[in-house]
């Protein structure tokens, strides 16, 4: 074919692109895009910010290079002592974690602070899918019990820190393994049962932040300049934008403080204020693109394992844009939950390229695996 | 189950009959179950963005109109822009009353969790008295929660910028610019001028009557007395108003629109502050009331009520010592004196009771009478007593008027019906409110058989209380009795006397300039009336007015005065006296008879005529006409002429008045 050189660059180029799956990065890319310049907006036109976005999104490419890379069964292998390392982290949390805001959430490593509840959003599906490969055709009630028992551990560290948001979206985590390791519907809605019978115990034992959210979601009017503000402003500014939105630098809930954490959690409403519906239909149809591939990929994957880990990858990132959408436009009470490769934030930006190099790592070793 | 997890599946099959095992043991069903399960958690999230869509349609199609209101009702706040009122000068251009700008510090009370912790981190910044704590903490008592009060007013320009460097550190504590009035010369014509205070319940009832109550979203103040409150709408002018764009924090970005304020009218006053200054300090320490009219026009040139009170105190809340100190004081600084001090008038009363009877034929000028120095009425042994012991001998009306003889009148008193009197004497405006341009005049008493009927028709009163009696007739032959007119009608009525018969509703403001056209309204002369007499019988009465001046009660006062002058002495007695004789130094001070005196000058062609009242001043002759002389030699002669000979405290012989 050419010469030594161009067959060097050629190999390199196979050997950059051979695990990437085109159609979720490119779908991936597409929404970061959409995420830096609503952020431009949302930081006042911040340089730095978006320069610091954009070095996290190069660092995350990386690493989904990186986890594309590598096969399943790595993963598999490096699940147990990651769930382990998970836990026995939370439990240092909850002897010497750092309180912030009320919370213990953080261990304080010296250089920066680290919040094992992000890893643990990894490793939890990470653990149950080893579990259920493990005993893969043989599952019964009793795996499905100890499965349960996987996620109450880490999930009960996580609650009583307290942050009930992150150990809510971990139990959802390894509930959708469950669900896609075919819990029995029974059982699904027997849960389902003794949730709504044991709502009012749960109820009491919950801080009385926690009850504000949740009453202040019923009806946010009741405490309009408190609790209730988040949701108030932020259904303002989406229902403000219209159709056509005010256009890109022109929401005036944004630009005028009335929006709360508005490079962050709620970034969509900002997104919302200024490009209107078109926009929000436009980005909708991105996440699904992106989401649509994941569960082909999903579908396609040649081992269990890879199957519930791309499953729980794939509803866990519906469950992170669906809450925040909800969450932004008064569905949801207000939870910290940001929008999935939207938000101005490298920790999340990160671990959701890694999820997205899980998924091509699965799609690109599936002839291997079944060969 | 941790012996399978790490020792194998030794008892897995043994286990696997309990459930549902047998699908689970084929790959290719559990395959296909867990696709089935993939697929629906599919549907389940296309179902989901669908929710989404739904919501987004709902906010942002359907509710869109509705939140787009609450956007810009976020954004958008008006603000009222308070406009300047307008100025007061005197007739010459002197300002009396202004506005200028200044900056106070604020605190809005519901923004505030712990004021006191507030007002003294405030205090280590910018100085705060206790009595401005005191101010404050009245302010609070009277205001609604949401209105911002100052807790110190007048910042220096270094105060502000002190405390706009920690501004952060005090969310509901502000620095707003104002508007002062200021009134520059203090107590005096304070009555006239009135001041302004901060709008309470009251005025805002009286704002909504006006239909104001959008025209006053800016004013934190308004008239209460005097002009400043009669005025009140022509001074105030149009609040302006501005859209601005704010932030969540409400502060300002930029103005979308502004509608400039339009100030309030600009007032001149009939007052020459030069002889009301001059009227004041004749006045020293003593109590009194002083009008003064141009009887041409009915311009009130003077109008004095001592003690008077400082405007500025009540500009921005009065505090609560001063005015503590203002309502307790026995001299009644307060009190509108000229408008609502209803005073017997003595003596004063005698011209109008003349000319009342030349008027009905019951006397001619030249008719005597004798005095022995008392009256009585046939078959009574009360003695009605003149001030002159062994009396005035032979009198004549001109001498009655001059040596002002009581016995004389008393016999007039006896001989008139007393409502014939009522109704000639109604014709001076006695017995009614003259109509001065400023709020609370008293309508006085002026006695009929009607009045008493009424005046004691509670049942507390037995029914002959309700009778006239002669006895009243006689006592009000001489200004005693139920006779209680305000200095005001007094000025009003020898204003008429002067002007040959002819009055003019007295008022003070004189034009009224439009701050935005330039124009200029005068305020015209709006005749009172006109007394029924024939040229002949107003001639004899000035005549003998001037005659007090020149040869009479008052003619010590007015010697070598250098234009001729009219007038009539009074004293009005507060202590019954029971046909004892009557000794100053006896008498407390407090109940000492009131001075009367009424003029007019030149007396050819009267440009001034002014009552004055010496409250508790003892004989009209010594403590009241020695204001008037000052005030004519001042007006006519613009000097403040050399005090006359001082009026030796009366003695037996002129004690008459």
């Amino acid at each position: 074919m050419g010469t030594p050189f161009t067959v060097t660059l050629e190999r390199i180029w196979e050997l950059l692109t051979r695990r990437i799956d085109s159609m979720l990065f490119g779908a991936a890319l597409a929404i970061v895009g959409v995420g830096l310049v609503t952020l431009f907006s949302a930081s006042d036109q911040s340089v730095p910010r978006e320069t610091s976005q954009v070095m996290s999104l190069g660092f995350a490419i990386v690493l989904m290079w990186l986890f594309a890379n590598i096969a399943p069964q790595t993963l598999a292998r490096i699940a147990v002592p990651l769930y382990l390392v998970a836990v026995v982290l939370l439990v240092c949390v909850a002897a010497f974690g750092v309180v912030v805001n009320g919370s213990r959430r953080w261990l304080n490593l010296g250089i920066a602070r680290f919040q094992p509840s992000e890893m643990m959003k990894i490793a939890l599906p990470l653990m149950l899918a080893w579990y259920f490969q493990k005993f893969e055709g043989r599952i019964g009630l009793r795996d499905f019990a100890f499965a349960a028992m996987l996620i109450v551990v880490p999930v009960y560290l996580i609650k009583r820190q307290p942050d009930l948001g992150t150990s809510i979206l971990i139990a959802a985590s390894g509930f959708y393994v469950l669900y896609l390791a075919g819990l029995s519907w029974r059982i699904i809605i027997g849960l389902v049962a003794v949730a709504a019978a044991v709502g009012p115990v749960v109820w009491s034992h919950l801080h009385d932040y926690q009850r504000e959210r949740i009453l202040t979601f019923l009806d946010p009017t009741r405490d309009p300049l408190g609790a209730g503000y988040h949701s108030i402003q932020a259904s303002i500014a989406l229902g403000s934008g219209g159709v056509a939105g005010k256009g890109w630098l022109h929401g005036t809930q944004t630009h005028l403080d009335f929006l709360p954490e508005k490079h962050t959690d709620f970034i969509f409403a900002v997104f919302g204020e200024e490009f209107g519906l078109i926009g929000n239909v436009v980005l909708l149809a991105l996440y699904l693109l992106l989401i649509g591939r994941a569960v082909i990929i999903t579908a396609g994957a040649s081992t269990l394992f890879a199957r519930l880990v791309a499953g729980s990858i794939t509803l866990m990132f519906f469950t992170y844009v669906f809450v925040n959408m909800a969450m932004v436009s008064g569905l949801l009470p207000v939870v910290g939950v940001p929008l999935p490769l939207v938000s101005y934030g490298g920790t999340a930006l990160i671990s959701l390229f890694v999820g997205l190099g899980v998924l091509m790592s699965v799609q690109s070793h599936r002839k291997l695996v079944a060969s | 189950m941790f012996g399978r997890l790490f020792g194998g599946m030794r008892d897995s099959g043994e286990r696997r009959g309990e459930f549902d095992a047998p699908e689970l043991r084929n790959p290719e069903r559990e395959q296909a179950r867990f696709r089935r399960r993939l697929v629906l958690a599919a549907v389940a999230m296309v179902a989901g963005f669908g929710g989404l869509f739904a919501r987004f349609y709902y906010l942002q199609v359907i509710e869109h109109a509705h939140f787009e209101t609450l956007a810009e009702t976020n954004r958008i706040a008006i603000v009222p822009i308070a406009p300047n009122r307008g100025v007061i000068t005197d007739r010459n251009g002197v300002v009396l009353a202004q506005s200028y700008s200044g900056y106070t510090l604020e605190i809005t009370p519901s923004k505030v969790p712990d004021l006191e912790a507030t007002i003294d981190a405030v205090a280590k910044i910018v100085d705060i008295e206790p009595r401005d704590r005191k101010r404050f903490r009245k302010l609070l008592e009277e205001s609604k929660d949401f209105e911002s009060i100052p807790i110190r007013t007048r910042l220096t320009d270094e105060e502000v910028a002190r405390f706009a460097v920690n501004r952060y550190r005090f969310p509901g504590v502000e620095i707003k610019a104002r508007l002062f009035r200021q009134y520059p010369f203090g107590a005096l014509a304070s009555h006239a001028i009135g001041y302004i205070g901060r709008i309470n319940d009251r005025d805002v009832q009286r704002i909504a009557a006006w239909d104001e109550t959008a025209d006053y979203k800016g004013t934190d103040t308004i008239g209460k007395a005097g002009v400043e409150l009669s005025y009140e709408r022509e001074l105030h002018g149009t609040t302006g108003v501005e859209e601005v764009e704010v932030d969540a924090n409400g502060r300002p970005v930029r103005t979308l629109k502004r509608t400039p304020p339009i100030a309030g009218d600009d007032l001149r006053l009939s007052i020459d502050i030069g002889l009301q200054q001059v009227a004041e300090e004749a006045f020293g320490d003593r109590r009194g009331a002083l009008v003064a009219i141009d009887p041409r026009n009915g311009d009130v040139l003077a109008f004095v009520s001592k003690p008077g009170y400082d405007p500025n105190l009540f500009v921005d809340g009065i505090d609560p010592v001063n005015w503590q100190e203002l309502n307790d004081s026995p001299d009644k600084p307060l009190l509108d004196r000229p408008l609502r001090g209803a005073y017997p008038p003595g003596s004063t009363i005698k011209p109008y009771l003349a000319l009342a009877a030349l008027k009905s034929g019951k006397r001619t000028p030249q008719q005597t009478i004798f005095d022995p120095g008392y009256f009585q009425i046939p078959g009574q042994s009360h003695k009605f007593r003149d001030d002159k012991p062994g009396g005035h001998g032979v009198v004549d009306m001109y001498k009655a008027i001059v040596e002002s003889c009581d016995t004389y009148f008393y016999m007039l008193g006896a001989d008139t019906d007393i409502d014939d009197t009522a109704r000639f004497l109604s014709q001076f405006g006695f017995g009614r409110k003259t109509g001065i341009d400023i709020e609370g005049e008293l309508t006085g008493v002026l006695p009929s058989r009607e009045w008493k009927r009424q005046r004691f028709s509670g049942k507390g009163y037995p029914s002959d209380a309700r009778k006239w009696y002669l006895g009243d007739s006689v006592s009000a032959g001489i200004g005693q009795g139920y006779n209680a007119f305000t200095p005001i009608q007094l000025a009003h009525a020898i204003a008429m006397i002067a002007d040959n018969g002819v009055g003019y509703t007295p008022h003070l403001v004189k034009s009224v300039r439009d701050t935005r056209t330039g124009e200029v309204t005068l305020i015209a002369s709006q005749p009172s009336g006109r007394i029924d007499v024939s040229p002949q019988q107003l001639a004899f009465v000035q005549n003998a007015l001037v005659g007090v001046a020149k040869e009479g009660t008052s003619a010590a006062v007015f010697k070598d005065a250098k234009y001729v002058s009219a007038g009539k002495t009074g004293t009005a007695q507060l202590f019954s006296l029971k046909g004892e004789k009557y000794s100053e130094h006896h008498v407390d001070e407090r109940l000492r008879d009131h001075a009367w005196y009424e003029a007019y000058a030149p007396a050819d062609h009267p440009v001034i005529a002014v009552a004055v009242l010496v409250e508790n001043g003892g004989f009209g002759a010594a403590a009241a006409a020695p204001i008037a002389r000052k005030v004519f030699d001042h007006y006519l002669l613009g000097e403040s002429a050399p005090g006359p000979a001082p009026v030796s405290a009366p003695n037996s012989d002129d004690r008459s008045d």
